[in-house]
């Protein structure tokens, strides 16, 4: 890890009318950190990673990100042309419905490559083995590189949009929900890729999830959210194994065992 | 000779909101340090706090006051107030732990789980696989299980994967929760000789021990914490 943060978030705000998304949250992001935002439906978790990745305007506070060139810009400074690049190519954003994260209609092949076209790519036959090489590195095998998505599974969808994201080399990448709605061992196998992949690439990561399970296996830290405010906060198994807050606390305490 | 942990004046206790905000007090006024090349022994009752002393040195459990310090590249780290990434940049580099029980990883391979704190260190992957299979070798784990993830393990063969994980490195500091709990006879001497080269090597052990004869092979102090517990009174 080096010496400056990556992402710094101060007093973000955001109000639907008189309804509080989130409020006042502030934390930095350091290179090759995994954050993990827990809490249950509606406490402000997904509304926060919206602001964070430019997809709403925070109705207050600011967020800065440290470019390639190792200067911090104020997201709320740059044209909307800026921050798509950025969205494009340093960015990644992994839906929980992995098709509002990629284009159904076109082959597994061509929504890896589309990521690297932005990025100036012009080589046919070099996107192809890029693409191919993802692929790969996610678990798909090479013969479903002309597929269409529609044609894939959930746990593959998923894993073909995590190749997607990843293959511009991304140094951030948000997560909303990445292994809801999976079975528990496509989970399982989701989990432990993504797990390799991020410590593998030396990725900074925001991870949303309201399971604990996930939050405890991918993240260094962590926030609780509720109505909106960040209630608690720390190492992840600090707060997973002694828990501060009453709500935490009911949270770690209504897990399943098996 | 250095003093690689110092705890001082630690106190503890857990709220338990779910119980109408009970207050349960685990120590207070904690105080003791571990030279390099020593092993301390942490004594008592069950139930007295040792594994929660042990947690809150290894920054797993918070403090409510108090000092850890921890001499870490050249300085001294107070884990007490540390923020996360400095308490993880002390246990990739200085700070080890071997639990009770193996959180296991759907699908990682037993070698591999051993080899991950070398490779955080930035091991190359071939020597830090070769290390860990060293370690599992010596601890006679069957062959046969090295390449399959610990999750079915029995409970002797999840505690060797753990030691093996634990002792791999080269760490300063290594906390020691029970160790020898579910292994045999020959497993714990192994065990007792792998604590003997450590304490040789000039690192600072902390350790639970019920098993008495290993506590007698490995101990050098014995550090009471009925003496740091409320419950004494009582």
């Amino acid at each position: 890890m080096t010496g400056a943060p990556l992402l710094k978030v101060r007093d973000i705000s955001k109000f639907y009318g008189a309804r509080i998304g989130c409020r006042n949250v502030s934390f930095d992001l350091w290179p090759g950190e995994v954050l993990a935002v827990v809490g249950e439906s509606g406490s402000g978790k997904t509304t926060l990673l919206s602001c964070l990745a430019t997809r709403l305007m925070p109705t207050s506070g600011s967020v800065e990100y440290r470019m390639r060139d190792g200067r911090m810009r104020d997201l709320s400074s740059m044209s909307e042309a800026e921050r798509r690049f950025l969205m494009r190519t340093d960015w990644g954003f992994v839906h929980q419905n992995p098709a509002d994260g990629l284009r159904m209609a076109v082959s597994a092949g061509a929504n890896v490559g589309e990521r690297l076209m932005a990025l100036g790519a012009r080589h046919y036959g070099n996107i192809r083995k890029t693409a191919g090489d993802w692929l790969g590195r996610v678990e798909i095998s090479a013969d479903r590189i002309d597929d269409q998505p529609r044609a894939f599974s959930g746990g593959m969808r998923q894993r073909l949009q995590i190749a997607r994201n990843l293959v511009t080399s991304p140094r951030l990448v948000f997560m909303d929900e990445p292994t809801g709605g999976l079975d528990v061992s496509v989970q399982a196998r989701l989990l432990d890729l993504l797990r390799g992949l991020v410590q593998d690439l030396g990725l900074s990561a925001i991870v949303v999830t309201h399971d604990l399970a996930v939050a405890r296996l991918l993240s260094h830290r962590m926030m609780v959210m509720k109505d909106g405010l960040v209630i608690e906060q720390g190492l992840t198994d600090r707060v997973l194994d002694d828990p501060r807050e009453a709500y935490t606390q009911l949270l770690v305490s209504s897990i399943l065992q098996v | 000779m250095p003093t690689p942990l110092v705890v001082s004046e630690v106190a503890k206790s857990f709220t338990m909101h779910l119980r109408d905000g009970l207050r349960l007090p685990v120590v207070s006024n904690v105080a003791f340090s571990v030279k390099a090349g020593e092993c301390v022994v942490l004594g008592g009752p069950s139930g007295i706090g040792k594994s929660s002393l042990l947690k809150m040195v290894y920054g797993n459990y918070a403090v409510d006051s108090g000092q850890i310090l921890i001499e870490h590249e050249g300085r001294v780290v107070d884990l007490a107030g540390a923020d996360p990434r400095t308490i993880l940049a002390v246990r990739r580099a200085t700070l080890g732990y071997v639990s009770q029980f193996l959180r296991t990883v759907p699908r990682v391979a037993a070698v591999d789980v051993v080899a991950e704190p070398l490779l955080a260190r930035g091991v190359a992957p071939a020597e830090a696989r070769d290390a860990a299979e060293a370690m599992l070798d010596r601890l006679n784990l069957p062959r046969e299980l090295w390449q399959l993830p610990p999750a079915t393990f029995s409970g002797g063969e999840q505690q060797r994967v753990n030691i093996a994980r634990g002792f791999i490195t080269d760490h300063r500091i290594l906390l020691l929760d029970e160790p020898t709990a579910s292994l045999d006879a020959t497993n714990r001497a192994v065990v007792v000789a792998m604590i003997a080269e450590k304490k040789a090597a000039g690192v600072a052990l902390l350790g639970i021990f019920h098993d008495k004869d290993v506590r007698a092979k490995v101990a050098d102090r014995i550090v009471d914490v009925s003496t740091f517990s409320p419950r004494k009174a009582a």
